[in-house]
């Protein structure tokens, strides 16, 4: 191939329709005769339904209809969790979508107003008069576990939804033969994802033909109609579900919702059109959260620094209910991953999930891996302040060679590829690693504290062999599917299963059709997001979509490019073994004259005047691509921080983040999505994070209560990157959309801690409030 | 209650009810969905338009305060398909990902150059302290608009 446009970083076709206001997002939908539900929620944490009224609220101003659990129970089957662990007596609790008897957490559906105007139909919410008999809550994990505690759900005491292990080597005599172990208790604080775009749902049914159409703020339309079939009974070829814009999910636009059942619901009850779309301020209520761990760790060592094992109690909040991947999260994305980039002999994970009385907790960016990341990088600085080594070299003697093959880990996964040291290197030197130590004992002297946070991680990410979901009780298949079409004037349009919203896949995947078909890229459209003209795919997340749609991908173009380069020998009267290939035309060998342009023989394809004996016309394939084995990114992550001590404020003063996703499609559009993870995840360890009362009240309840990161509050980072292909996937990429949410956190945190340590500060809870930080300086200083 | 208002250089009359949002109104009303919604506390900055000439959260505004007034929404910020140098710069410099906070990000940059055109990183920086960005870390976003600053200086 002569021209590559892979690894270019042009700039982005979905974006001329963003900046002029031209995309329809959800919300934007209008439809002829539509009306708008807006959904009661429980004030509770916990309590009984005695009696609901609707009188006054269906006599409002412009009010449809008013719906309760009463009339949802038996039409709408339960909200699947499609998520189930094998081997961990999992608690599959009954989810009604709208509450019925009890309500578990403030938030729960009670009841739906649909009226004329959106405003009609929050008004008429205050006239519904629900009588609740409020019964004790509890919200912290593993105060949930304890005895005494409120039971949520009478199936699952103890309010145990799962009990998972996940062990391999033996920990047992790692700990018992260790001479040094290192012990710690992390609080991975609940978050909120907050996509910018609230969660709605257009529904619109059509009673005469028993279809429904659905908008959906969605990363996986596919699920959405999947799921969405079991729960309203409509079967699935009646379903289309529509989300070709989406306005970020972060993990929290996964799940099967309640709300879009309802809404579904609504629309078939009344044969009309519904919007519904949660104002921000609901959505903190009923869009899910992340993260939600009390962790137990500990990790043993040899006096060298040599670590032999690892292993964790975690008490990991499931939130009221199980979220359709809930429980997946703190298991296999978390528990199987605990050796990260390290050789180390013994791994094990004791994951208890939890029912409380909160919001349901599900994938939220990294999912499962920035907590695993975290506990692993904690222990090490615990473990080189232990030794009293530099924690970058008991890193670096720790870190698994390089391979290019496979390597086993404890777990029992099989990393594809790593090449770690190098990265660690580039950013050592990058900021030259010494003189910041030297610049950090300086500034100590003179009463400045600076700390150095350094991160290496290996995740697990690409989505995944469906033979593995199957195993591990994922609901569903997790190959990709792609279609690949050439119309008669040799333009190019792609069909696919995976469902992008934002993260630029429209111009990336025209990159790669654009190299493997030879046509320009601007000649390739990408169609996605619509289950009627999509081909099944299982969507976009756990950093996937490249990795298992981008293959997919490519195989069908492999595909195509096959059947034209033999209608070309049919064209050129050549026999077939005689004609090749080279950027975009097929020649005959040892003749270059004689040749067809990929988009001439599109065109007699779609005429098909003159086709091969048994040849169909047309010139397009369709390919599924189940991957061998998950990618495994890895990285060195560095943070540069100062603690101003008389106000407990920290400053960052520079970050660096060294990735290796191997093959980069779109340099640029890989940078975005590390830009964007890193200050998520800073966001996690410094501003973030979910308050509850005692009583289940959510205190961090909007925007101005619950911190988010924003422009002013830190700098620029920098980017490195090396490039290690996966040996198993057809174009050697793996996943980048989750990479700094997964390193930033902790490294951050860890420098933060360093630069406390000369004053007493061991260890704080996330997140690292000015308030916080300053009360533990004045701890740690005795006074 | 009847209100006039000229959106993007078209003028408007219609009746409104007192507490309609100037962004439902020009969402819903006027059907110009470029305007988003991404929070109901004035945070995010999604909903921010220029009315006369000074950039307003339309979620925090009543459509009845916009009588008689010039509004510009990020749909009329693209002159006869001629794309803004901000928007030019976005599109560029990869400062947006979703697209979701975009239109407000685009508002407020121009008002940002408009008042100061050679700004420095901190002062984009803390210009955009009222607008929220979930996926881009807002670094590109300051690139951008320190480009177009440059692009219209020149």
């Amino acid at each position: 191939m002569t021209t590559r446009i892979f690894g270019s970083g042009i700039r982005r076709r979905e974006d001329p329709r963003l900046i002029t206001g031209d995309a329809t997002y959800t919300d934007d939908v209008q439809l002829p005769g539509m009306v708008h539900a807006a959904i009661l929620r429980s004030p509770h944490a916990h309590a009984k339904i005695i009696s609901i009224d609707i009188t006054e609220a269906s006599g409002a101003p412009g009010v449809v209809a008013v719906y309760t659990g009463a009339d949802t129970d038996g039409v709408l089957n339960p909200i699947p969790c499609a998520w189930l662990p094998p081997d961990c007596d999992i608690k599959a609790v009954d989810h009604p979508a709208i509450a019925k008897d009890v309500v578990r957490y403030q938030g729960d559906a009670v009841a739906v107003v649909v009226a004329e105007d959106r405003y009609q139909a929050e008004d008429a919410l205050e006239l519904i008069n629900v009588e609740y008999e409020v019964l004790p809550s509890v919200v912290n994990p593993e105060a949930a576990m304890q005895p005494g505690a409120p039971q949520i759900h009478e199936d699952a005491p103890n309010n145990q939804a799962f009990h998972w292990v996940a062990a391999g080597g033996d920990t047992d005599a790692a700990f018992a033969d260790a001479d040094v172990i290192v012990k710690d208790t992390i609080l991975q604080q609940r978050l909120i994802p907050n996509a910018m775009e609230p969660r709605s749902a257009v529904a619109n049914w059509t009673r005469s033909m028993g279809e429904l159409t659905l908008w959906s703020t969605s990363q996986n339309p596919h699920i959405v109609r999947f799921l969405g079939s079991l729960v309203t009974g409509i079967p699935e070829h009646k379903i289309r579900v529509i989300a070709t814009e989406v306005g970020g999910g972060f993990g929290s636009k996964i799940p099967m919702y309640a709300d879009e059942m309802i809404a579904s619901f609504c629309s078939m009850q009344l044969n009309r059109p519904v919007k519904w779309t949660a104002t921000r301020s609901e959505g903190f209520l009923a869009t899910i959260h992340g993260r939600d761990h009390v962790e137990h760790v500990e990790l043993a060592a040899t006096r060298e620094g040599k670590i032999t094992g690892i292993r964790s109690v975690v008490y990991a909040g499931m939130g009221a209910y199980l979220s359709t991947a809930g429980p997946g999260v703190p298991t296999i994305l978390h528990g199987l991953i605990y050796s990260g980039p390290y050789d180390i002999g013994a791994t094990r994970a004791d994951i208890y999930g939890v029912f409380s009385n909160t919001t349901p907790v599900d994938a939220y960016r990294g999912a499962g891996r920035p907590e695993a990341t975290f506990l692993i990088e904690r222990l090490i600085d615990l473990l080189a302040v232990e030794l009293g080594t530099d924690p970058v070299e008991l890193r670096r003697k720790n870190l698994i060679p390089k391979f290019e093959d496979g390597h086993d880990v404890a777990s029992g996964i099989t990393y594809d590829s790593g090449d770690y040291e190098p990265l660690l290197n580039m950013v050592l030197g990058h900021v030259d690693y010494q003189a910041l130590r030297q610049e950090q004992a300086r500034m100590r002297e003179r009463g400045a504290y600076m700390g150095i946070g350094v991160t290496c991680y290996a995740e697990i990410c690409g989505l995944g062999p469906s033979q593995v979901a199957g195993a591990v009780g994922f609901g569903g298949g997790l190959w990709e599917s792609a279609i690949v079409r050439f119309h008669p004037t040799g333009k190019v349009n792609v069909y696919i299963g995976t469902a992008p919203h934002g993260q630029g896949e429209e111009t990336t995947f025209a990159q790669i059709i654009a190299d493997e078909l030879g046509v320009d890229v601007d000649d390739v459209g990408v169609i996605h997001g619509d289950t009627s003209n999509t081909p099944m795919g299982w969507g976009t997340y756990g950093s996937r979509t490249t990795a298992v749609g981008g293959a997919a991908l490519a195989l069908a173009a492999r595909k195509v490019k096959e059947k034209a380069r033999l209608l070309a020998a049919h064209l050129l009267e050549a026999a077939e073994a005689d004609v090749e290939y080279d950027d975009g035309k097929f020649f005959v060998k040892g003749s270059p004259d004689q040749s067809k342009t990929i988009q001439e023989i599109a065109t007699m394809a779609n005429v098909a005047w003159n086709m091969p004996e048994g040849m169909e016309p047309g010139l397009e394939a369709s390919a599924f691509y189940d991957p061998p084995n998950f990618v495994y990114p890895f990285g060195t992550h560095l943070a540069v921080v100062e603690v101003d001590i008389d106000n407990g404020n920290i400053v960052i003063k520079r970050y660096v983040a060294g990735d290796d996703c191997g093959p980069q499609i779109n340099p640029m559009i890989v940078e975005g999505q590390i830009h964007g993870g890193v200050v998520q995840g800073w966001g996690q360890a410094l501003w973030e994070g979910v308050v509850y009362d005692d009583n289940g009240q959510l205190l961090t309840g909007s925007m101005t209560d619950y911190a988010l990161p924003r422009a002013h509050m830190f700098p620029d980072m920098e980017i490195l990157s090396t490039v290690t292909p996966s040996p198993h996937n057809p174009l050697g990429v793996k996943g980048i959309g989750e990479t700094g949410a997964i390193a930033s956190t902790v490294t951050v945190y860890n420098a933060v801690i360093d630069a406390l340590r000369p004053l007493g500060v061991t260890h704080l809870d996330m997140p690292l409030t000015p308030e916080k930080v300053w009360k533990a300086i004045r701890q740690g200083q005795g006074s | 209650m009847n209100i006039q208002v000229t959106v993007n250089g078209k003028a408007h009359e219609k009746e409104v009810e007192p507490r309609l949002l100037l962004v439902h109104f020009l969402r819903d009303d006027l059907g110009l969905t470029g305007t988003k919604i991404g929070c109901d506390t004035s945070q995010c900055g999604a909903c921010v338009v220029k009315m006369d000439g000074k950039t307003v959260k339309s979620c925090t505004c009543l459509a009845v305060q916009a009588d008689g007034s010039e509004i510009t929404t990020s749909d009329g910020v693209a002159q006869d398909g001629e794309l803004d140098p901000v928007q030019e710069a976005f599109w560029e410099k990869h400062g947006l990902q979703c697209g979701y906070c975009t239109a407000g990000m685009i508002i407020t940059a121009m008002e940002l150059i408009e008042k100061n055109p050679d700004p420095s990183e901190d002062q984009v920086r803390q210009g955009l302290k009222g607008n929220i960005c979930r996926c881009t870390g807002y670094q590109n976003i300051v690139r951008a608009i320190l480009a177009a600053a440059e692009a219209k200086r020149s």
